[in-house]
């Protein structure tokens, strides 16, 4: 009986250590799946918010702050309206909240991204301070996990979109997307952990055809 | 046991379903606007919810007990506030955040003043833009005459801004003043700046209204910010057919300081032999330049930084003379200047920060006039002995200021100091027959000043400000109040009032004089309107300005002029435009200025107040740049127009100054090119990096007439004309180092 209490006791805890974990998987699950559906800025937003919020709850896990920075780089993208040095403050801080549990390339990525949407504002004038910040991210990243395929297309895409005469061009970046893909290809991928830049690169290399 | 443990499971499902409870509520700032896109979090959980476009939100918790609820929101102070869940009821809440006033969104004071520089709000003009302005030729001042407000006088060097003559604008480097910022006059040429713009990285040109940290320019400060530690070592070499000239700079390799020096030689002979130049040069302008600089970082937020400069040059110019036909006037002029700068600014904490610099320079000008006969041997003609004559004019020059900031509430600032100006400039005149008059005039200049920023809120700032001056010279002292205001009307626009007394000394070239004189002063009342977004500047601004206590003079010759009384006076009010657009045509940046001006004064020996021959009712300019990529170049064009300026002769007849003949000259056209090609841009791996430069300046050699000068007697005028029609330059400019731009832009396209 005495054994069996204990038995109770320790599937009680582990039932509550379980249903915590369980909690937190779920709700990542839920909102990673809502990336794919979202479609405007506020939309962007509230995603952004929810994973702080897990973040901000679970205290440990680099993840969800990961994913509310990499919410608001896409409006970066994709929202011309939006004020890029804010948004651009509010990733970083983001991304140095995820540093603080575990610093690695994936997060250095989502940096690069933001500098760079800041150092487009105005190129000529921008891009000592701001191209300076992106190349810094990007060669931690590289240092932290050279082989990071995130951090190669976003090399790639660079090449890509810089006119040949500048170094650039389809040409050169060709080599460097088939790299990315062959890396994206090889990549393990781990239950909410990032993984995404597949799409991306495929729909890059069907515009040699 | 699996009884017991499917009823606990049971259980808890059976909680989860009941205990759900449901929050919603509007978040509102203090003024009752909805604030979107703000988070609302139950602090420790997940659950939260983020506020739509009217500020509202509604989510549901299965949690229990008390929670902290916390709000937060861009550009606003979080909110926290406790909430009790039971699972049963409903929570419906009404939040007001308070405003954060945080300095990316509050409004700038910007009335009268053109921020250029590096900095993310309201640049206008950086020192790229300086160097590829056609027509400017890389001079800080000609680029700052495409923006409006500034008058396009080509027959002599500065800036007239707002019916205010030259000397009435003030340059100061690293806060203090700089004295002989071009190089020294001479009649009929204007003259460049001395520095180069990379000197750079900010530059606040204000046409009215500034702060009282700058006094003794009536109506114009140019304040130029010099740059801290350079990116990268690197050596450069430049060649054109004007100079050449090579420099290093070295950057430490911790990156806390740097060294740099320069040298460059200047020798107009080619250019002149190619381009036909009005003037009969009998020594062909000559310049040995060097610099030397130093910049320590002390701290995190400390640097102290030092800049040297030394200036040799000698020219002569010969010009058929207007007094006496047959004859020539004949002008040479050696000049040495040298500049010292030295300043130290650091953040001392708990809000205190500390600016201060000094600055010495020597100038020294040894100028010939004389007339001379066809065979251009010297000839004196009796009624015109005072052309020729020997003039050696030494000046030394000292400045200090301190300037210390402390910050008082949220991003208001309380900022004051003191600034002492010392100038010693002597005269030694020598006449032919021998006879010598001397000068000196010594002056010390004591001022304290104190201006706060205070922000009521993130979208109504004011900037109350005084100074006090003391001159020795005059031994008067003066009080100048300050005042502006600036009011955010919208997300990109803004406006603002600016109000202030200013006072300068009467300028050296009228004294010595044996009457006591006081300060010359302008009242400046600004009106503004600006919008600014990413890609776009447009502002408009109207000004009155008055001036009271204007120098008055007799005339001893046509040379010279003396200060009499301060009798003198006159007005200035205008409307000016400005339109900056780097988006709706791509690939090329362009902008538009415009300056309406009516002003009239009675200064010197004027019989009464008219418009001065260095103003011009209407002056507009269109600067447009494009860089095409594929060719890896620049092209550069600008357009500048003013409607004529008066000219008039004033003769004294024994009782009175009066007119003899006055007139306008015709409207000022004037279009000029420049391409620059750079070659090695963004080349892997290229260790070299060269611009070459093509400019032509008043590329359709349209007629340009500046003013009209008159014989001794009055009886006969010239026109006085640019140097050369068309200008042409042609340069190449090699720097050896790492050229960033290549990374930059290959990694972030």
């Amino acid at each position: 009986m005495k054994k069996s209490i204990l038995m109770f006791a320790a599937t009680i805890l582990s039932i509550s250590a379980m249903a915590q974990s369980d909690k937190y998987v779920k709700a990542m699950e839920a909102n990673l799946a809502k990336f794919d559906t979202v479609k405007t800025t506020a939309g962007y937003i509230e995603l952004s918010n929810a994973f702080q919020r897990i973040g901000d709850a679970e205290k440990t896990q680099w993840l969800p702050y990961y994913y509310a920075a990499l919410s608001l780089s896409t409006i970066g993208w994709t929202d011309n309206g939006v004020d890029k040095d804010a948004n651009a403050a509010k990733i970083k801080a983001l991304c140095a909240k995820a540093e603080a549990i575990n610093d690695n390339a994936e997060i250095c990525a989502v940096s690069y991204m933001a500098s760079t949407q800041q150092m487009l504002v105005d190129p000529q004038t921008r891009w000592s301070t701001y191209g300076t910040e992106a190349n810094a991210a990007m060669q931690k990243g590289l240092q932290l996990d050279p082989n990071n395929p995130r951090l190669h297309y976003l090399q790639a895409s660079g090449v890509y979109n810089t006119p040949e005469q500048f170094g650039g061009g389809k040409d050169k970046a060709k080599p460097m997307l088939e790299k990315t893909l062959e890396l994206l290809k090889a990549e393990q991928v781990k239950p909410l952990y990032p993984h995404w830049g597949k799409e991306q690169v495929e729909a890059m290399l069907a515009t040699y055809k | 046991m699996k009884v017991l443990y499917s009823l606990f499971v049971l259980l808890m499902i059976v909680g989860v379903a009941d205990a759900q409870s449901k929050i919603s509520g509007n978040i509102k700032d203090k003024k009752g606007k909805p604030v979107p896109s703000a988070s609302i979090t139950l602090k420790d959980t997940y659950d939260g919810a983020t506020s739509d476009s009217s500020g509202n939100f509604s989510f549901t918790s299965t949690e229990k007990g008390t929670f902290v609820l916390v709000t937060t929101a861009v550009g606003y102070k979080p909110g926290e506030q406790s909430i009790q869940l039971s699972g049963t009821t409903d929570i419906k809440l009404n939040i007001i955040l308070k405003e954060e006033v945080s300095e990316l969104k509050a409004v700038v004071i910007t009335a009268g003043s053109f921020e250029a520089g590096d900095k993310k709000r309201v640049t206008v003009l950086n020192s790229i833009d300086v160097a590829t302005t056609a027509g400017a030729d890389a001079d800080v001042t000609a680029a700052l005459k495409t923006l409006p407000g500034a008058q396009q006088v080509g027959e002599s060097e500065g800036l007239f801004v707002r019916g205010g003559t030259a000397s009435e604008t003030k340059t100061f480097i690293d806060g203090t003043l700089v004295n002989n910022f071009f190089y020294s006059s001479v009649p009929g040429i204007a003259q460049r700046g001395r520095f180069s713009p990379f000197l750079f990285k900010g530059t606040v040109f204000s046409t009215g209204g500034y702060s009282a940290l700058y006094g003794q320019a009536l109506s114009s400060a140019l304040i130029l910010e010099s740059i801290d530690l350079p990116e990268q070592s690197s050596s450069d070499f430049g060649i054109s057919v004007l100079s050449l000239n090579a420099g290093h700079q070295h950057l430490a390799k911790n990156k806390k300081s740097s060294w740099g020096i320069s040298y460059s030689y200047a020798n107009l002979w080619l250019a002149f032999k190619a381009i036909k130049q009005r003037q009969d040069y009998s020594k062909i302008p000559e310049y040995h330049e060097g610099d030397a600089n130093f910049r320590i970082k002390t701290s995190e937020t400390g640097i102290i930084k030092y800049y040297g400069y030394f200036s040799s040059n000698r020219l002569g110019i010969r010009t058929a003379s207007i007094d006496s036909a047959g004859f020539k006037d004949a002008f040479d002029i050696r000049n040495f200047n040298m500049y010292h700068n030295l300043s130290y600014r650091e953040n001392l904490g708990n809000g205190w920060k500390l600016n201060t610099g000094i600055s010495y320079s020597n100038n020294k000008d040894h100028i010939t006039g004389g007339m001379l006969d066809m065979q251009n041997k010297e000839a004196v003609i009796p009624e015109l002995q005072y052309k020729n004559f020997q003039l050696e004019s030494p000046g030394n020059y000292f400045n200090g200021k301190l300037v210390i900031d402390k910050r008082i509430v949220g991003l208001s600032v309380l900022r004051f100091g003191g600034e002492y100006n010392y100038s010693n400039e002597k005269s030694y005149f020598t006449l032919p027959n021998g006879q010598k008059f001397s000068s000196s005039i010594i002056e010390h200049l004591k001022s304290a000043f104190a201006e706060t920023d205070i922000y009521i809120t993130n979208d109504l700032a004011a900037k109350f400000g005084g100074r006090l001056e003391n001159s020795s010279l005059l031994n008067k002292t003066n009080i100048a109040p300050r005042i502006s205001l600036a009011y955010k009307t919208g997300k990109h626009s803004q406006a603002s009032v600016a109000y202030g007394i200013f006072y300068q000394n009467p300028e050296k070239r009228y004294l010595p004089t044996p009457y006591a004189l006081t300060f010359s002063k302008a009242t400046h009342y600004i009106v503004q309107y600006q919008k600014v977004t990413g890609k776009t500047t447009f502002r408009v601004e109207v000004f009155y300005k008055k001036y009271n206590d204007l120098i008055k003079t007799n005339q001893i010759n046509p040379n010279q002029q003396v200060a009499i009384n301060n009798k003198g006076y006159g007005d200035a009010k205008g409307i000016e435009l400005f339109w900056r657009d780097k988006k709706s045509i791509k690939n090329v940046d362009y902008w538009i200025s415009y300056s309406y001006l009516d002003t009239k004064r009675d200064y010197t020996n004027f019989p009464y107040a008219i418009q001065p021959n260095f103003a011009a009712k209407h002056t507009a300019s269109l600067v447009a740049k494009k860089f095409v990529m594929k060719w890896k170049t620049g092209f550069n064009m600008s357009y500048t127009y003013a409607s004529g300026r008066p000219y008039y002769h004033i003769a004294y007849d024994g009782s009175n100054y009066k007119f003899t003949d006055r007139g306008k000259t015709m409207d000022y056209h004037n279009v000029s090119f420049s391409l620059n090609y750079l070659p090695n841009l963004m080349k892997k791996d290229s260790k070299v990096f060269t611009v070459l430069v093509l400019s032509v300046n008043n590329i359709f050699g349209i007629n340009q007439i500046y003013g009209y000068n008159y014989s001794y007697d009055g009886v006969r005028k010239m026109p006085v004309l640019p140097p050369s029609k068309t200008f042409v330059f042609i340069g190449a400019f090699i720097s050896l180092g790492i050229d960033r731009t290549e990374d930059a832009i290959n990694n972030n396209l």
